[in-house]
């Protein structure tokens, strides 16, 4: 097919992602904020949709965390990088599909390097032989678990059994998408609407049936960046910056923020609580906060999945008022109930945040 | 409240339509050429007290159209009158500087 005009323009800013044949890589980090979200992108795509993804129990963090913190250096997650790229190899797959907005981004990132510097990737390859007797290939395709979720939105929203619609008035919930720095403000061409546009969220949250907020600290990170958080002296930059986000989308009453990084829905979602204490105000309305959800639990809310299954219970600010206006059904007495029903207790309640 | 050992800093976003611009407003009257600057920067590369005080017409004009106060850097400026030779727009950046330096003195 020939594109010209504008067409031409916004083809520039897509991306090729393969249906099938995915070898599929976690986050370090993920599983403690948000436990159930990587096991229902499998189970939504795998699962339900029938992709072939695969996943394998030796694959280990890529080192990107550590790289950004500057405990590392590059080559060292660049060894780590190799060794998964080898686990893909043995396991007969070509794409290579993380969960991590930094994964994608240093996988992204080693993959240029060593397109750069040949000379890199050679050292690399002798230093993984040296350390662990394996080979590695280097993936057809990179992509981050939400390019699929997006690939696949129009096969979810088919099979939908709630919609971003407020279930008494039928107006379009108004959602906010914050996209992972790393995702496309590092390489522009790997993300999908590049850096300028990235659509990734959007189209999940159109083809589910909400409205996009434009609000002018769209593109604004979320405040996470690594060592303005983790130096707790700097952690004032941190809540900041979210601070700065959340006083620019509040004159457009935001129902929930979607995200698909490990690090943005954690502090959009921890430090309402923080901002809460410190300012005595919130975001949402009746005193709540604006719910923050990773795309994977918002693809779970939109088939129908338990709101407690899908973990929506870690968060610290309360969903419920977003699952009363999707009309999702749950049980309020369930919230805290561990596997098996067990009691696990009740957290503390903070003195400003509504969050019950 | 909570102390957690941390804390919000104030924020240096500027919103236009809340900046109080009575200062800049005043200038103008006295000295319109003010609204002809294009920041550029010329009179900045050009004054001698700029390196080692600081002093730039440019930063003067543009921190008065976002309503900050700039009676600090004015103190700075020798008159010695460079700016106003290198204007691309001719404004008379002397005259501008002793308009916001009286403006000054009347809000004493």
């Amino acid at each position: 097919m020939i594109y010209q005009g504008k067409q031409k323009i916004w083809s520039e800013y897509q991306k090729e992602i393969p249906a099938d044949g995915w070898f599929y890589v976690r986050s370090c980090i993920r599983q403690s904020f948000f436990p159930a979200s990587e096991k229902y992108f499998l189970a939504v795509c795998r699962d339900l949709l029938g992709k072939d993804i695969y996943e394998s129990e030796h694959h280990t963090t890529c080192g990107g965390i550590a790289y950004h913190c500057d405990t590392i250096p590059q080559e060292t997650a660049m060894t780590i990088v190799a060794r998964q790229f080898a686990l893909m190899k043995e396991a007969g797959y070509k794409n290579l599909v993380t969960s991590c907005i930094t994964s994608f981004g240093n996988y992204t990132e080693i993959l240029e390097t060593w397109r750069e510097f040949p000379e890199l990737e050679a050292r690399i390859r002798e230093n993984l032989w040296k350390a662990t007797r394996r080979e590695f290939d280097k993936p057809e395709y990179v992509a981050h678990a939400s390019d699929l979720v997006y690939k696949f939105r129009g096969e979810i929203a088919e099979k939908a059994v709630n919609r971003l619609v407020d279930v008494e008035t039928g107006r379009p919930l108004r959602i906010v998408e914050h996209i992972g720095c790393h995702y496309s403000k590092m390489f522009p061409h790997k993300g999908i609407g590049g850096a300028e546009y990235p659509y990734v969220l959007s189209g999940m949250v159109e083809s589910w049936g909400g409205e996009v907020i434009d609000y002018p600290e769209r593109r604004h990170c979320c405040g996470f960046g690594f060592r303005q958080y983790l130096v707790k002296a700097n952690r004032g930059y941190s809540v900041s910056n979210t601070h700065k986000k959340f006083e620019s989308m509040e004159p457009y009453h935001p129902d929930a923020i979607i995200t698909n990084c490990p690090g943005c829905p954690y502090f959009l979602d921890r430090w309402q609580y923080v901002i809460s204490e410190q300012t005595g105000k919130t975001y949402g309305s009746g005193g709540y906060g604006i719910p923050v959800l990773t795309y994977e639990e918002l693809a779970g809310l939109v088939l129908g999945y338990d709101p407690w299954d899908l973990g929506l219970q870690m968060h610290q600010v309360a969903v419920e008022p977003l699952l009363d206006k999707m009309g999702v059904k749950y049980d309020p007495d369930a919230k805290y109930l561990g596997l098996n029903k067990k009691d696990i207790l009740k957290p503390g309640l903070p003195s400003v945040l509504k969050c019950c | 409240m909570v102390d957690f050992g941390f804390g919000l800093s104030k924020s240096s976003a500027v919103r236009l339509d809340q900046v109080d611009l009575s200062l800049y407003r005043k200038l103008e009257v006295l000295e319109p050429g003010v609204r002809t600057c294009m920041s550029c920067g010329s009179c900045s590369a050009t004054c001698t007290a700029g390196p080692w005080s600081g002093m730039s017409v440019r930063k003067v004009i543009l921190n008065l159209q976002r309503g900050k106060d700039v009676s600090a850097m004015m103190q700075n400026c020798m008159l010695c009158g460079k700016c106003s030779m290198v204007c691309p727009r001719g404004i008379n950046t002397r005259h501008l500087i002793l308009s916001l330096c009286r403006i000054y003195g009347e809000r004493k």
